[in-house]
């Protein structure tokens, strides 16, 4: 058992302001579970008041009762103001601790979601963090009562008789024994079944996942076979594993059992001898008959605690990544514009020891149309992922309007910004609401227009609430294409000063990205533009053509220039139309 | 559900004995309040020490041999919900296996692949509790209740009440809550849904500065759910607490009407003793029950949902003809054929003919969304035409085997996937037993020889999950060496050369062409550079074929076609 400290310190101020349940839940647990103990010594009582026929005090008996319903309205009341508390500490905590994930996942660096996959962020926002509340909604709700049930038990065996007191409590640990050795020897096998789990989630994700190709290949045959030999090998080590983890139960319950008998040995004697009473004895029994019972509850609080610390840390490692550095206190707002650009000894890298761009310069001057070629992995993206703040250079220094852009905040150097992405991403919600991103306050009329501009109005008319038509994550029944003509729309309407189009029009065929040229055309006339693409045809409208290569710009000029150069770019041209 | 039992046919012995045995444990343990009566009524009163000691064995003794029951019982259990879980997860492996494409489109991939791993895990835990320990606790409760009429009737029937309102009660909070339950699942889905989606779109968001509208839309949902799961919580933890006050107000009435009775003579104290505890035993088992019907209801769902699975015929029938092709190519004919898709309102290929002869070249080409990749789905059936048909070396293929077609058939599709294994286990799945030699021609004609052979271990070298340690172009290009590997009598492309530049493509296409027994090859691109050069291309256009024929010809005769060509080209530039 070992606990990081420094985890339960981030817990306890999650905790904080919550601090008033926890406090009645506490009190209330304690209420509830000491009462509940009582209830066998008035069972106890009861049974010493009816020794034989005619010689029973019926008003006794009523008086016992009577303390009896009190006790159980009590104690039940306690236990649910207790579970009601836990609930409302444990849940409430943990949306904090989300809200503050969220919170952090807005301010972290580009970086960080790049290299870390969406799946790992999202596990430590959500299974993480549920796994997390489980456990601590049962480490309220058991631990302490356990312990508190442990020692009033204790207590009061102890009270009613001292030596059969004894048997109990140094036999107990026998059955503690039974469960930690038998818990120890199946480990092995439990650890065994989670790894070849482990393979046949592989199997099936990547055959089942990729089942139109195992039937292309017909591979079906081979994929049952190399299923069914895992599958096999995990029934034989599932086996043992459930089998001899099954064993803990009724191993216990024996050594209980075993321990009752023994105390009604003791007791019955101890009764003949009139030590104590049959009413005690009775008592003593059901003590006997539940003491083991919080020890196996707390054994398995504290395995579900330290799951739940590992998983609040996972959380917490996700909360305190370091965000990206702030906006400077005095830093400008740009508005509008102008679009001049200066990129002066620009050095990148995404991971150290390996430069990507090497000492960048370029001049743009407003209006400039910019066209980025090369082949993959050159620094086209990269160069954009810097112009758009979305990382910071190493060294040199970018300027827009003659101020280096660290200098603005970054919001408003963004909204100066259209960029089209090759991956387009539309958020959940209606058609209209994905246009209107950047300009919330559009008119139907003026979303309606770029819509046509970009050629998606006819096929958004053809969907079955046009524009308030719901699309579902990941854009769900639209095309890859019809997706990027959304994603047109959006600065076809909110028509900022400088665009970026990163193989914008990649996914759409070429007879409607021909139709779209003319609108980019229009609206890139007195916008500084950058356009990255891998069909050449696309670029050679562009007033500069910058031929990047490992990082590097190696050519640079308008398209007849560089073709009559004959360099690498007039090589890349001329390659589309060899066999 | 009905078609899952046939799985337990061969743990008959194993599902009967588990239970069996567990029933023999419980009834043991049935005995236990009544030794104690005997100890209070007859030993304890007469003062007899050797009695009591007595009565203490007999409790060891049937302790014991209630372990090994319990043991014997957890064995055929275990047994039973392993080898049962196994059989299922084999048979819904393999029935996937004969579904066509269009039970794969209409059931989802995703779905499936959830049924066979959490579904099938929650079906194991369920029936191997059930078999432990839900004939278990009714048995102990039902036992309990019986052996209270063997001391008083009228006692028993305090037990009677007792279990009934219990029942009513523990049903009622349920029949509340699992729907809570269910939404609070449905809340975190959708606060899961608002995380992804702003990391998917991180790029766009900042861009657009949205972070604080999606701060506030995560927040709203955020606190939705926390609201439910207070809610849900509340109703949830009433059940204890309401158990435990039902127990006991039937305990308090035991205790006045057991006073009674021994005052009037008609009960001893310790068969008060014994009612009490039988009532005790009655609160533990059932609080493990209302555990177990939720662990259980739970399992079932999942059941039902693997069940569904299994219901899913394959709509395609196989031939029994065997394709038999040893000239190296095929011909390719098209019939009149027409495809829609299940479920669509429209066809997706409308009324295609065309002959292609062995040893060709057929480009297709068309804007998103004309019916290009549809089409070349119906050559090696994974698809059924609606209308017309497919035919190859002049016969219907609907006629052939599907294993016999398709085995001289290499698709290369859009998106590359690779396996995890070796280099060398992937490009065996083109042909089993394709020798080295094979498979470094295979990969010099795909152009990825060389950057194959730069890998530590060349073909030994590990490929991860999902081929994430390749690049596009490189994973494209072992994809292609793959199905190159099969040495196939017909070769299709399906868009899968988008990731080469130009050179690496036309290189690629030239590879092809001189290989030795060329396979009939048909290549789907958005570039009108790749197909250009081919013997036939087929324009398509919203399904319909729009132009068909040589490059040249349709440059003059097709507009659909023409437009394409100049869309990449630029009118000017053709001299080039």
């Amino acid at each position: 058992m070992r606990f990081d400290k420094k985890v339960i310190r981030r817990i306890l101020h999650y905790l904080k302001p919550y601090w008033f349940f926890m406090l009645c839940s506490l009190l209330f647990a304690a209420v509830s579970a000491l009462l509940a103990l009582y209830l066998p010594v008035l069972t106890g009582q009861a049974v010493d008041i009816v020794i034989g026929k005619g010689r029973v005090d019926m008003e006794a008996i009523k008086s016992v009762i009577f303390k009896m319903l009190c006790i159980i309205g009590i104690s039940a009341l306690g236990q649910w103001i207790m579970n009601a508390c836990n609930n409302h500490v444990a849940y409430c905590s943990v949306r904090d601790i989300r809200h503050s994930a969220f919170e952090r996942l807005q301010k972290l660096p580009l970086s960080y979601m790049d290299s870390h996959p969406t799946g790992d962020i999202l596990s430590r926002m959500i299974a993480d963090v549920d796994t997390f509340a489980d456990g601590l909604l049962m480490g309220f709700t058991q631990f302490f009562t356990g312990i508190l049930t442990i020692i009033g038990t204790l207590i009061l065996m102890v009270s009613i008789h001292k030596w059969v007191a004894l048997v109990v409590i140094l036999l107990t640990p026998l059955s503690l024994f039974v469960a930690a050795f038998i818990a120890k020897n199946t480990s092995s096998f439990f650890k065994q079944q989670s790894v070849t789990k482990g393979v046949q989630t592989t199997i099936i994700d990547e055959m089942i996942g990729n089942e139109k190709l195992v039937k292309a290949f017909s591979h079906e045959a081979e994929a049952e076979e190399l299923f069914n030999k895992n599958n096999a090998e995990l029934e034989k080590i599932s086996l043992k594993a459930v089998f001899f983890s099954s064993l803990t139960n009724p191993s216990t319950r024996f050594v209980n059992n075993l321990i009752y008998a023994l105390v009604a040995l003791a007791g019955g004697i101890a009764v003949i001898r009139g030590h104590m009473s049959v009413g005690n004895l009775t008592a003593f029994l059901s003590y006997a008959n539940q003491y083991t019972k919080p020890f196996n509850e707390i054994s398995g609080v504290v395995t579900e605690l330290q799951n739940a610390i590992t998983c609040a840390g996972r959380v917490f490692e996700l909360i305190d990544e370091e965000a990206r550095t702030p906006d400077k206190e005095d830093a400008a707002v740009l508005e509008g514009a102008k679009g001049g650009l200066d990129i002066k000894n620009v050095s990148f890298s995404y991971v150290k020891d390996k430069p990507l761009l090497r000492d960048l310069n370029l001049k743009v001057t407003p209006g400039q149309r910019v066209a980025i070629v090369g082949p993959t992995g050159c620094g086209k993206t990269t160069l954009i992922n810097l112009l758009m703040r979305f990382y910071d250079v190493d060294k040199g220094s970018i300027a827009v309007d003659g101020r280096d852009i660290r200098d603005y905040t970054r919001h408003s150097l963004r909204e100066n910004y259209g960029m089209v992405l090759q991956e387009t991403w539309l958020k959940p919600g209606t058609i209209r609401d994905n246009i209107t991103l950047g300009k919330p306050d559009a008119t139907d009329e003026e979303v309606i227009a770029a819509a046509k501009n970009s050629h998606a109005h006819s096929f958004i008319m053809q969907l079955p609430k046009q524009y308030d038509t719901v699309i579902g994550e990941d854009g769900g029944q639209l095309s890859q294409g019809q997706k990027q003509l959304i994603c047109i729309s959006r600065i076809m309407l909110s028509l900022p000063p400088m665009l970026i189009l990163d193989e914008a029009t990649s996914s759409i065929d070429t007879r409607t990205e021909l139709k779209i040229q003319d609108a980019f055309a229009r609206m890139m006339k007195g916008r500084t533009s950058f356009i990255v693409a891998h069909r050449l045809s696309t670029i050679k409208e562009a007033d500069t053509i910058l031929v990047m290569k490992d990082g590097n710009i190696i050519e640079q000029g308008d398209h007849k220039s560089l073709l009559s150069a004959g360099g690498f770019y007039s090589k890349l041209y001329r390659s589309q139309y060899e066999i | 559900m009905k078609n899952l039992w046939k799985y337990f046919s061969s743990y008959k012995k194993e599902c009967v004995l588990g239970p069996l045995f567990k029933l023999l444990e419980a009834s043991f343990e049935l005995f236990i309040p009544l030794l104690v009566k005997q100890i209070i009524d007859v030993g304890i009163p007469n003062g007899d020490t050797s009695f009591i000691i007595q009565r203490v064995l007999i409790m060891a003794a049937l302790t014991f041999i209630g372990m090994v029951c319990s043991l014997t019982a957890q064995f055929f259990s275990a047994k039973a919900a392993t080898g049962f879980s196994a059989r299922v997860k084999s048979a819904v492996f393999s029935h996937i296996q004969t579904l066509s494409h269009t039970e794969l489109d209409k059931t989802g991939i995703s779905t499936l692949i959830t049924r066979l791993t959490s579904d099938i895990n929650t079906l194991q835990g369920g029936v191997n509790m059930s078999l432990r320990l839900f004939l278990r606790s009714p048995f102990i409760v039902l036992g309990a209740v019986f052996m209270a009429f063997t001391i008083d009737v009228k006692s028993a029937l305090i037990f009677v009440v007792t279990v009934l309102a219990l029942s009513i009660v523990v049903y009622g909070i349920m029949l509340i809550t699992v729907p809570m339950h269910k939404k609070v699942q449905g809340d975190l889905d959708k606060v899961t849904g608002a995380a992804r989606a702003n990391i998917s779109g991180v790029r766009v968001i900042r861009a657009f500065g949205l972070e604080d509208k999606e701060q506030e839309h995560f927040s709203r949902s955020n606190d939705t759910l926390v609201r439910m799961q207070i809610l849900a919580g509340k109703i949830s933890a009433l059940l204890n607490p309401v158990t435990f006050v039902l127990i006991n107000l039937g305990l308090c009435v035991l205790i006045h009407q057991g006073a009674i009775a021994v005052d009037t003579g008609r009960l001893s104290r310790g068969d008060v003793v014994a009612l009490v505890n039988y009532m005790s035993q009655i609160l533990v088992e059932l609080i493990k029950l209302a555990n177990l019907i939720v662990q259980l209801s739970r399992a079932l769902a999942c059941g039902s949902r693997i069940s569904s699975v299994m219901d899913i015929t394959s709509s395609m029938k196989d031939g029994d003809k065997e394709y038999k092709n040893t000239a190296g190519s095929a011909a390719i004919e098209f019939k009149g054929v027409s495809f829609r898709y299940a479920d669509a309102s429209e066809d997706s290929v409308k009324d295609i003919s065309f002959t292609l002869p062995a040893g060709a070249t057929l480009g297709v080409i068309g804007g998103t969304g004309s019916g290009k990749s549809s089409v070349i789905n119906l050559i090696p059936r994974f698809y059924d035409t609606t209308q017309g048909s497919v035919l190859i070396d002049g016969t219907d293929i609907k006629e052939y085997s599907l294993n016999s077609l398709r085995s001289r058939i290499a698709v290369v599709p859009q998106k590359s996937v690779l396996f995890s294994g070796s280099i060398r286990e992937n490009m065996l799945w083109g042909r089993k037993d394709a020798t080295d030699a094979d498979i470094e021609e295979a990969l010099k004609q795909a152009q990825g020889y060389d950057f194959v052979m730069e890998k530590e271990g060349g073909l030994d070298y590990m490929v991860n999950k999902g081929g994430n340690n390749f690049s596009g172009g490189q994973k494209q290009r072992l994809a292609i060496a793959r199905a190159l590997v099969r040495k196939p009598a017909i070769l299709i492309l399906d868009d899968s050369t988008s990731a080469l530049d130009y050179a690496t493509d036309a290189a690629l296409r030239k590879a092809i062409k001189e290989m030795k027994d060329a396979p009939t090859t048909v290549i789907v691109s958005q570039r009108s550079a790749s197909i250009m050069h081919a013997d036939m291309i087929l324009v398509l256009d919203d399904g319909h074929a729009v132009g068909l024929g040589r490059h040249e010809e349709l440059l003059k005769d097709c507009e659909v076609y023409r437009e394409i060509y100049n869309s990449q080209f630029g009118g000017d530039d053709n001299a080039l």
